[in-house]
């Protein structure tokens, strides 16, 4: 399965990533803090990832980019919350909006999404913005701006391996992606849903002539999206320790970057561009002074504008003929 | 025999431009029926029209029930496999995938299907895991008709199957669907060109013109007339 | 365009009577809302020359008010320049800026384009953050001078009136017909000798002028407080709906859209239940909603106007 997902991609590709992990490996064994940071910036790229992939399973069965997405995400963890103050255990609150955000992203695209998109594709994404802007104010609306603050989902504990320090919480947040986009994968892979999203989102006229329900498969896909925007929100919000509204817009323009550093259409290129931006991002950060916490998200859009500028169709993406 | 599919008065567009002016014909349960005729002439049309990917009005009726207005994937349900022009291969997926969506709407072990399908179509066995883009056209259309096969339809909807084949090919095309007609007894309406090698798998013909029917009876008769051979067959 | 019809001149000079008569009518307060009608409504005339006119799709010309409003509250707080003057300045600083985003732009299109700019536009309020030396942080930057709200509904809604006419000159002229041109096809445009890197370029530049202006009084309109909350994303995704209920290019359309975003918040304070702050966004939000999904043919030619906004051919 790795050896098909590789074979696919081009060997300047294959080689840069090797390349890549080759100088992670050796600048953490050199310096506990490139570790460190490093570890980090993959915990915070797993976040960053989650969010891409739910960026680009939307995209590639629709061509829809949602803007809604990072506000759903937050909306979303607004509800653990709320769940929580309502007395709910924090894993219980955790697989229940799940559930909610699934439930959510489904309801969206039939209610909302499927009228327009008989119209234009741009239609569709000024929709998506309409949402951004409506679920902002609800959120607002119901909690307000001020902080709010939600138990730490893996503790507090900080683990020191060999004079690294790294976090319960940055291990947690990597494995439970991990365990996202493993799940998530193994239901596209092997299951006939799966098999009919995946046919939904190549070839829907095709997928129709055999009885595909293509309408319901991209419910389907929605309702997955904003599940994985769920799981994103949550690890921010565990990661950042408080909660409020601006959550998950600076996390959806690097979701953005790393969509399209991986390549839109490509699910693995969402994940992988996500942790390499996430660990770059924190190294740059760390080496590179005049990069501070606020020019991150200006440093992003520079990656953001190099990739589309030099390879518009990402590391994993297959160069697209434009029709003259 | 009862008439299997039958088109009553059928008209279809694309816009604002008309390409059936009502075209009315009927396959029996068990036969194999084709749709000849010149290009746009509207034989495309006729079966998309029938899979309900156009624009259509007018009565079709499928095992004696109208089809009315169910959306493509309905009347794939219903047992009606449309296999189209371009034969809609899934080209990013594997072979065994394309196979597996064949089966998308049957329950239940497809294990017996699947190994019939690799009796016709031994080659493909091999090819399993391949991308089925990768295939030749002429693999591609055989990986085409064994999906068609998986659905297990009652009736097979074939567009130009011959297209782009080299004439080996084609006439391996044909055996198959002359085979999968008289083994597993399924209804076949073929649309073809090549109007010498339809008329010899079925059993009745359709001439198509401008989007009407000009033309229609036994394959013999069609056949056997030399006026009607050179006006509307091309041979 | 050619030469207008009568009557749309008879409603043009009616509209221009009733905007130069009202602010005797109403209050202060309302003087100062009309003012920031009339900021969106540059800003917004701006992104139509960009959309309608050449095809490109921006959701970043928050960014370019940004900087607008910026220069003239730092030109004002560093050289006590005269006001009107600033606006100048940001006119042709924003121009240039405009044709920089303009050159990259070339190679991107539709979706693509779309995110760039959106990228943009979260990008740049970070900038006072960081360089908070010379850009106030997130405190902002004051000018020296502030203006009565009287003042500021003359000089807006005249440099909208200005401008108004500034682009309609440019597009009805050789520049106006390239940029239809381009618009339409892309190919055709290239093979009839037009340059596209040229037009295309020219209309990022034009827009983000023009969104730089609309800056530059909307900062005067906070009391010549320029801040980086005031510029977050949202403000660019206003221009984006409002160009979308504006349509293409009518002055009736510019002007509903340009209501339709400014006076908005204001309205929607008065809402029963959500009321407050938020009732603004949770209005705006489900009416955007609403009229795309009410509206039989989306907003007047606008959506059609962005080209290549689907990357994949469209085939069976």
């Amino acid at each position: 399965m790795a050896a098909r997902l590789l074979s696919g991609v081009a060997r300047p590709v294959n080689g840069l990533l090797l390349a890549a992990a080759i100088f992670l490996l050796i600048g953490s064994l050199k310096s506990e803090i490139f570790a460190q940071q490093t570890v980090a910036g993959v915990a915070q790229g797993a976040v960053y990832g989650s969010l891409a992939l739910a960026l680009v399973l939307i995209y590639r069965a629709t061509e829809v980019i949602n803007f809604a997405q990072g506000e759903l995400a937050m909306a979303t963890t607004y509800i653990a919350y709320q769940l929580i103050q309502w007395g709910v255990s924090y894993w219980l609150a955790f697989f229940l909006t799940l559930a909610i955000a699934f439930v959510i992203g489904f309801g969206t695209q039939v209610l909302v999404i499927r009228p327009v998109m008989h119209k234009s594709v741009i239609a569709v994404v000024i929709v998506t913005v309409g949402l951004f802007v409506l679920i902002d104010g609800l959120v607002l609306w119901k909690w307000g701006g001020d902080l709010k603050f939600m138990p730490a989902p893996f503790g507090q504990t900080v683990y020191h391996w060999g004079g690294v320090a790294i976090s319960r919480q940055d291990i947690g947040t990597i494995l439970l992606s991990i365990v996202t986009v493993v799940l998530l994968w193994a239901l596209f892979q092997f299951t006939k849903v799966g098999l009919g999203m995946r046919a939904a989102a190549l070839r829907p006229a095709a997928a129709r002539l055999v009885g595909v329900r293509v309408d319901w498969m991209l419910a389907i896909g929605w309702g997955l999206a904003a599940l994985l925007g769920a799981v994103a929100g949550l690890m921010t919000e565990a990661n950042q320790f408080i909660l409020q509204p601006s959550l998950m817009q600076a996390v959806l323009l690097y979701a953005f970057a790393a969509a399209v550093l991986g390549g839109l259409e490509s699910p693995a290129g969402a994940v992988v561009g996500g942790v390499l931006l996430g660990i770059f991002l924190n190294l740059i950060g760390q080496y590179v002074h005049f990069i501070t916490a606020p020019l991150r998200l200006p440093f992003a859009f520079a990656v953001l504008l190099a990739v589309l500028l030099v390879k518009p169709s990402g590391l994993f993406g297959e160069r697209r003929v434009r029709k003259v | 025999m009862t008439a299997l599919l039958e088109l009553e008065d059928v008209e279809a567009r694309y816009g604002p431009i008309k390409a059936l002016h009502g075209v009315s014909l009927s396959v029996d349960e068990g036969a194999v029926v084709a749709v000849l005729g010149a290009n746009g002439a509207g034989k495309t049309t006729t079966l998309r029209a029938i899979s309900n990917t156009v624009r259509r009005s007018g009565e079709i009726r499928f095992a004696g029930k109208p089809l009315g207005r169910r959306p493509a994937e309905s009347v794939a349900r219903l047992g009606i496999a449309h296999l189209p022009e371009g034969r809609g291969t899934f080209s990013e997926l594997t072979v065994a995938e394309n196979l597996r969506l064949g089966a998308y709407t049957r329950r239940g072990a497809l294990k017996a299907d699947t190994e019939r399908v690799f009796a016709y179509f031994p080659w493909l066995a091999e090819r399993r895991h391949q991308q089925a883009g990768t295939l030749s056209g002429g693999e591609q259309q055989m990986l085409a008709l064994a999906r068609g096969f998986m659905q297990r339809p009652r009736l097979l909807l074939l567009d130009e199957p011959s297209l782009g084949l080299a004439p080996v090919l084609v006439t391996e095309i044909f055996r198959i669907i002359r085979e999968l007609n008289e083994s597993e007894g399924m209804t076949v309406l073929v649309v073809e060109q090549n109007a010498h090698l339809a008329l010899q798998v079925a059993s009745t013909a359709y001439v198509l013109e401008v989007g009407k029917v000009a033309l229609s009876g036994p394959s013999e008769e069609l056949q056997s007339h030399e006026s009607v051979r050179r006006s509307y067959l091309g041979y | 365009m050619t030469r207008p019809p009568l009557s749309a001149l008879v409603a043009g000079a009616i509209a221009a009577a009733v905007i130069a008569l009202l602010p005797f009518a109403i209050s202060d307060y309302h003087q100062a809302l009309f003012a920031q009608v009339a900021v969106f409504f540059i800003a917004i005339l701006g992104l139509n020359i960009l959309v309608g006119y050449s095809g490109q799709i921006s959701i970043g010309h928050g960014a370019f008010m940004a900087i607008g409003g910026y220069t003239t509250a730092i030109l004002s707080r560093d050289h006590h320049t005269n006001l009107v003057l600033t606006m100048l300045v940001a006119f042709v600083l924003c121009f240039v800026c405009g044709l920089l985003l303009g050159l990259p732009a070339l190679r991107l299109s539709g979706v693509y384009l779309a995110l760039a700019t959106f990228a943009l536009a979260v990008s740049v309020p970070q900038l006072p953050l960081k360089f908070d030396k010379f850009l106030g942080g997130s405190g902002g930057v004051q000018s020296a001078k502030t203006v009565s709200h009287t003042w500021l509904y003359g000089v807006s809604w005249l440099t909208a009136a200005i401008l108004f006419v500034l682009g309609w000159l440019i597009l009805r002229g050789r520049v106006g017909r390239a940029f239809r041109a381009v618009r339409d096809s892309e190919v055709a445009a290239v093979s009839s000798g037009i340059q596209l890197p040229i037009y295309k370029t020219l209309a990022f530049g034009i827009s983000a002028a023009y969104a730089g202006v609309a800056g530059s009084l909307f900062v005067l309109g906070t009391n010549g407080f320029a801040q980086p909350n005031e510029f977050q994303v949202i403000l660019s995704l206003q221009i984006l709906v409002g160009a979308a209920v504006a349509g293409l290019g009518s002055l009736w359309g510019i002007l509903v859209g340009a209501a339709f975003v400014g006076l908005l918040p204001t309205i929607s304070k008065d809402v029963p239940v959500v009321g407050s702050a938020h009732g603004q966004d949770v209005v705006f939000g489900l009416l955007v909603v609403l009229v795309m999904l009410l509206l039989p043919q989306g907003f007047a030619g606008f959506l059609g106007a962005v080209k290549r906004f689907r990357t994949r051919p469209d085939t069976p």
